[in-house]
């Protein structure tokens, strides 16, 4: 939850609420560009960022991205936040009614 | 396991450590009189565990594990308050998965789940929005947990709420901040410290400059640090080279992804959401002043702590933790988790009693989870 994982951005999906589609290890996750938008928030394609819950929180550069995700990898954190969206996801599928 | 041949650059590596040696016998520190360097991040107290750097380093330096780990330090009375809003029936609880089998006195989320509250996991406060959007009827509380890393997400999402008019999502506000902490144990006489590793991801939102008292008021060295292994041993290095020449300064390590200011989007967000609150508790060490973050008066309306008369807000709140815990003792660094009577008995990552045991960033679950093979394998 606190080191946060590379992911690159490659889509804008939603330009007035500052979100755009990250490719995080193969996985597609909705983020908020909010924390680095500093011009046009197309300039943000191609990027990579650090992603921290949700937030891209920095730009960096292609290599320090792939030498963070190995070091996530070895502590098994990438995997960690890997499963914590395939939660996040489930519980926005799960429906209201089994409460009743 | 030969731990230096992991490392990416082997070569790297053991360059730093033999410079890390050499600095350490400069300064006559040895294994009776260490240096004492406290990583204040969970997840360096992680890495440092997991590459066996404890193990590889010069034995004249002791780390020192710090309060950095939020899931390690939320008092048990908070947890009992989740579960209490969790239990309502007309709430759709939301956290981030490593709080969910923290101990409270009663139960822990896991368990307040598995008796029927509807408690989901979520990736991010963004999610709980969403669900807020989906289900108009229900009220989606967020459990708004950790330090200045997860600070900005709550409360760029609170701002979000505000401006989409939202009336059902709120945020049990627990988030801390790094700095009290630290000067509260560098004013405790027990604690010896000679210099700080300090947190890469809380720097990349706050900057480097909080933690200039450290070195202005107190003298010692703080080095922010990147979390992969060759970040952490060139970090250990700075500060036996500032102790070498007799300096005390903040130095950035990890400039790379850390700018002096930090992100300025999070820090205006943050200031915008939040107020400090008097003094907040922290597990193992008790209330510290201005340590603990509230929501303001003018997004009252996204406090869970209002909304529903718990936490702070509902007024005086008593605490105990459970029978044969010592996990304040090891958070101060007075004890090791092997001295606890409870670790690997009464106390494992699967059934932990106390918090440094539940999230992989703690004390007690490193040690537990990387000490025995190292202990019967020991580093080239
Ligand atoms: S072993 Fe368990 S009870 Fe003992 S200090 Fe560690 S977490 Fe606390």
């Amino acid at each position: 939850m606190c080191l946060g994982i590379p992911g690159q951005i490659v889509e804008i999906t939603d330009e007035s609420r500052m979100m755009a589609l990250a490719d995080v290890s193969g996985v597609k996750r909705e983020v908020s560009v909010a924390p680095v938008l500093t011009g046009s928030i197309e300039e943000l394609i191609g990027k990579w960022a650090l992603i921290h819950v949700g937030f891209a929180m920095a730009i960096i550069d292609e290599e320090e991205a792939a030498a963070t995700l190995e070091a996530l990898h070895d502590l098994g954190e990438a995997q960690e936040a890997l499963e914590a969206m395939a939660e996040g996801d489930k519980a926005l599928a799960q429906g209201t009614e089994e409460r009743a | 396991m030969k731990y230096a041949e992991e490392f990416r650059d082997p070569k790297a590596a053991k360059a730093l450590l033999a410079k890390i040696a050499e600095t350490c016998d400069a300064i006559g520190a040895t294994k009776e009189k260490p240096v004492y360097i406290m990583e204040i991040c969970g997840g360096h107290t992680h890495a440092i565990f997991r590459y066996g750097l404890d193990k590889l380093t010069h034995p004249g330096v002791e780390f020192i594990h710090g309060p950095g780990c939020p899931v390690c330090v939320l008092p048990m009375a908070r947890v009992d308050e989740c579960v209490e809003i969790a239990e309502r029936r007309d709430v759709i609880f939301t956290t981030f998965g490593d709080a969910m089998r923290v101990p409270g006195q009663k139960k822990s989320l896991m368990q307040a789940k598995a008796d029927g509250a509807d408690i989901r996991m979520v990736y991010s406060p963004l999610d709980a929005l969403e669900l807020a959007r989906r289900n108009p009827d229900r009220e989606v509380v967020f459990f708004g947990l950790g330090f200045e890393t997860t600070t900005p997400s709550t409360a760029l999402s609170i701002q979000q709420a505000s401006r989409e008019g939202l009336t059902n999502f709120t945020v049990f506000c627990n988030h801390i901040t790094v700095p009290p902490p630290i000067k509260a144990l560098l004013d405790d006489p027990y604690m010896m410290l000679d210099g700080f590793v300090g947190p890469g991801h809380v720097s990349m939102v706050i900057g480097t400059h909080p933690y200039d008292f450290i070195a202005e008021d107190y003298g010692k060295p703080i080095v922010v640090a990147g979390f992969e292994p060759l970040d952490l041993l060139q970090s250990v290095l700075m500060v036996l080279t500032q102790i070498k020449e007799g300096r005390a300064e903040v130095e950035n390590q990890y400039s790379r992804v850390v700018p002096e200011h930090g992100n300025p989007v999070s820090v205006a967000a943050i200031e915008d959401v939040y107020e400090m609150r008097p003094s907040f508790e922290w597990r193992g060490l008790g209330e510290i002043d201005k340590s603990g973050l509230r929501i303001r008066e003018k997004y009252r309306a996204y406090d869970a702590e209002e909304k529903f008369g718990i936490g702070y807000a509902a007024g005086e709140r008593s605490v105990q933790e459970p029978e044969g815990c010592e996990c304040g003792a090891v958070m101060t660094g007075r004890m090791k988790p092997t001295q606890c009577p409870q670790f690997g008995k009464g106390c494992t990552p699967e059934m932990p009693l106390g918090a440094l045991m539940v999230s992989s960033e703690g004390a007690c679950a490193a040690y537990y989870q990387y000490g025995g093979a190292r202990a019967a394998e020991p580093a080239e």
